[in-house]
């Protein structure tokens, strides 16, 4: 501040004390204190992410139960075999109450070659993981941990692994971490979001364009308008204890799918399904929609109304032609930030009874479901330590499939913007 | 205010007389209230068919409220609510069975701000013909016919003939407003209202709007509000003297051809304004 000139030409008139040096300085320290917050925010995100990098990949010591080759049928290693020669070889090697139990969940005969051999990996092979050491170990103190990995555990085979592979991506839950991933997580998750979205979008869009462009200013709508400012604030969990009352248990014939003749697996024949489940978050997300599209068409000037108007056009031609096309990229981004909110929600899913361990994929809205954030959930729920490496790398698919579903959005609504010139 | 129009030579009576079916359109007894505040009080106004008609008074007197209830434009405002009679062609057009929507097609609006959709200079005049059923056909025009003659109209055609697909919305202010012309006489009206159509724009383009009104209105009954009174002497054939009475409400003061409110007001009130000692 020292050195500017505040004086301009003679002193101003005795009314005035203009403190300027001060005014700036409580100016400058505004600036300051905005700033550090901003820095703060970055700091805590970096940080965040630094953990979650830290977990997601390391030197893993693994050790098996069966050695694979000894598994091998006239020389042809494991993964070759057909899917019968599997079979054989599973029910030779594992229990007879686990193999019940296996033929309940999905019977051998539906099963296909692969996921017949990731059994046998799991339930027969069994690699075990006796430690695992964080990226930074990994990286900045190498020697230390491979020796101590040969020195405690002179068996095991230790490998640098990345956890988020394609193994990862590709396989369904595991109890084995080793053979663990979140690929029946990921389409529960797509099938939860698209359902949500085709239940919410068009009903969000449409209580919004009845508020604004037809409701009139009544003691009935505002108390409407009201509730739907409220709605937006419940925590989700009480959605998730609605779509248990209503969804799975009142509606179960609908969400079960039972109306429909769908039902194969009377053990499973509840309402506990994905249909359930984007009822549910559709209703959260709900209010969000409908505030932000309000908002949204609230921004579209009255004078283009009129210029519509004007010339003889309905309301609905007015809606539809003007004021739609000039609000949809602000409904999109609301819609964008509603769907990024169903897709992280964990607590409303896990009320209405998300499988946690599920290990086939959903095939329908009928199915019952798991997804990324329950994944995660229930990984790091887990005692053992190498799961909380699947549970950063379960993050990072989130964030990667967030970013991908907002970037796909963002990419629809500039082009829509731009038709309009 | 000595220099005053000279071409008006009609040899109409000194103040239009109601009920006469030579009218474009009258109000009669007309109020306007929003909510509970009576905006305009009894207003009798009859307007002469294919002559511009100025609105002039001052700021808050109700002059766009009455210019709006011609074509019903007010009921987009919420709290609005009218009494009285427009009669357009013997037919209130307040009755209960007539159609806003038609209402509007046959009474078209250029408004204050100009306001061409965002969409490209084409489409701004296509679309209001498209939405009311224009049709193309043997004998009949093209839309490229219709929207060149449109934008001929309207003195644009030349200026934007090549770029036609562009926005609307990358013309100047005053090609925007005679963009907004264009788009209302597209539509056949038969009547156009003006809501201060020249305020937001430079001395040329408004010159170039009120050339445009001349013509306009061998064609179309104009119906001009303006805060510039030197342009209601320029433009208008009748002119319209509206103030505000004790309670705030717009009160018609004075109604006759514009050479006798500039050179002969009967009414000092109008004097008073148009000599500048007053509002």
């Amino acid at each position: 501040m020292t050195g500017r000139n505040y004086q301009i030409g003679s002193p101003i008139s005795p009314e005035f004390t203009p403190r300027l040096e001060a005014r700036h300085r409580s100016s400058k320290l505004w600036e300051m204190i905005f700033k550090l917050s901003t820095i703060f925010g970055i700091l805590v995100l970096a940080l965040l992410m630094l953990t979650i990098i830290n977990s997601l990949a390391g030197y893993v010591a693994t050790e098996n139960t069966v050695d694979p080759a000894s598994l091998a049928v006239n020389g042809t290693p494991l993964d070759e075999l057909d899917k019968d020669t599997l079979v054989t070889i599973l029910q030779e090697n594992v229990s007879k109450g686990l193999f019940r139990q296996i033929e309940r969940e999905k019977p051998v005969e539906e099963r296909s070659q692969e996921e017949i051999y990731n059994l046998i990996l799991d339930k027969v092979i069994e690699p075990k993981v006796v430690k695992t050491w964080p990226l930074s170990e990994s990286i900045f103190n190498r020697p230390a941990v491979l020796a101590e990995a040969a020195e405690q555990y002179p068996t095991a085979t230790v490998n640098f692994t990345f956890w988020v592979n394609s193994t990862f991506l590709s396989s369904p839950q595991s109890s084995n971490p080793l053979l663990a991933g979140v690929r029946t997580a990921i389409l529960g998750s797509l099938w939860i979001i698209l359902i949500t979205t085709l239940i919410a979008f068009p009903l969000g869009v449409g209580a919004a364009i009845y508020l604004e462009e037809y409701a009139s200013d009544n003691r009935f709508n505002r108390i409407i308008q009201t509730n739907i400012n409220n709605l937006a604030g419940v925590p989700s969990i009480i959605y998730g204890m609605l779509g248990l009352a209503l969804f799975v248990r009142v509606l179960e014939p609908l969400t079960s799918g039972a109306m429909f003749g769908m039902t194969v697996d009377p053990s499973t024949a509840n309402g506990r399904t994905i249909l359930s489940a984007s009822l549910t978050l559709a209703i959260l997300i709900l209010p969000l929609l409908i505030i932000n599209g309000q908002e949204a068409i609230r921004s579209v000037p009255n004078s283009l109304r009129e210029a519509s108007y004007g010339v003889g056009a309905t309301q609905w031609q007015t809606i539809w032609h003007h004021v739609l096309p000039n609000a949809i990229s602000g409904i999109l981004t609301g819609t964008i930030l509603s769907i990024s909110r169903a897709f992280g929600e964990t607590a409303p899913l896990v009320v209405i009874g998300a499988a946690t361990y599920i290990t086939y994929d959903p095939d329908g809205p009928f199915s019952k479901f798991t997804t990324l954030p329950i994944q995660v959930y229930q990984w790091t729920a887990r005692p053992q330590e190498v799961f909380r490496n699947l549970a950063a790398g379960g993050i990072l698919v989130l964030l990667l499939m967030l970013l991908t579903v907002n970037a796909a959005a963002i990419i629809f609504r500039n082009r829509q913007s731009k038709h309009k010139l | 205010m000595q220099q005053i129009s000279p071409k008006i030579q009609t040899q109409a009576s000194d103040y239009p007389q109601s009920g006469s079916p030579t009218y474009a359109i009258e109000a009669r007894n007309l109020n306007v209230y929003y909510g509970n505040f009576r905006a305009v009080k009894n207003i009798n106004l009859p307007i002469e068919r294919k002559k511009v008609t100025a609105i002039i008074g001052p700021s808050g007197c109700g002059k766009s409220t009455v210019l709006r209830t011609f074509n019903r434009m007010n009921e987009l405002v919420p709290t609005a609510h009218t009494e009285g009679e427009i009669l357009f062609l013997g037919q209130n057009i307040y009755a209960p069975q007539v159609d806003p929507v038609e209402v509007r097609r046959r009474v078209g609006m250029v408004f204050q701000k100009p306001n061409p959709f965002p969409k490209s200079i084409y489409e701004n005049i296509a679309w209001g013909a498209k939405i009311n059923g224009f049709k193309t056909g043997l004998g009949k025009p093209s839309m490229d016919e219709w929207v060149e003659h449109s934008l001929r109209r309207a003195a644009l055609w030349d200026e934007v003939k090549d770029k036609l697909h562009q926005s609307g919305l990358s013309l100047s202010g005053g090609q925007q407003q005679r963009l907004c012309i264009a788009r209302a006489i597209a539509i056949q009206p038969e009547i156009i209202l003006m809501d201060e159509p020249a305020s937001a724009l430079d001395p040329i383009a408004t010159l170039k709007i009120e050339e445009l009104m001349h013509e306009l209105a061998e064609e179309y009954t104009i119906i001009v509000v303006t805060h510039n009174m030197q342009q209601a002497a320029r433009v208008s054939d009748y002119t319209a003297f509206f103030t505000m009475d004790e309670d705030r409400a717009g009160i018609l003061v004075e109604y006759a051809q514009t050479n006798q409110i500039f050179t002969n007001p009967k009414d000092p009130r109008t004097e008073g304004y148009i000599t500048g000692r007053f509002g």
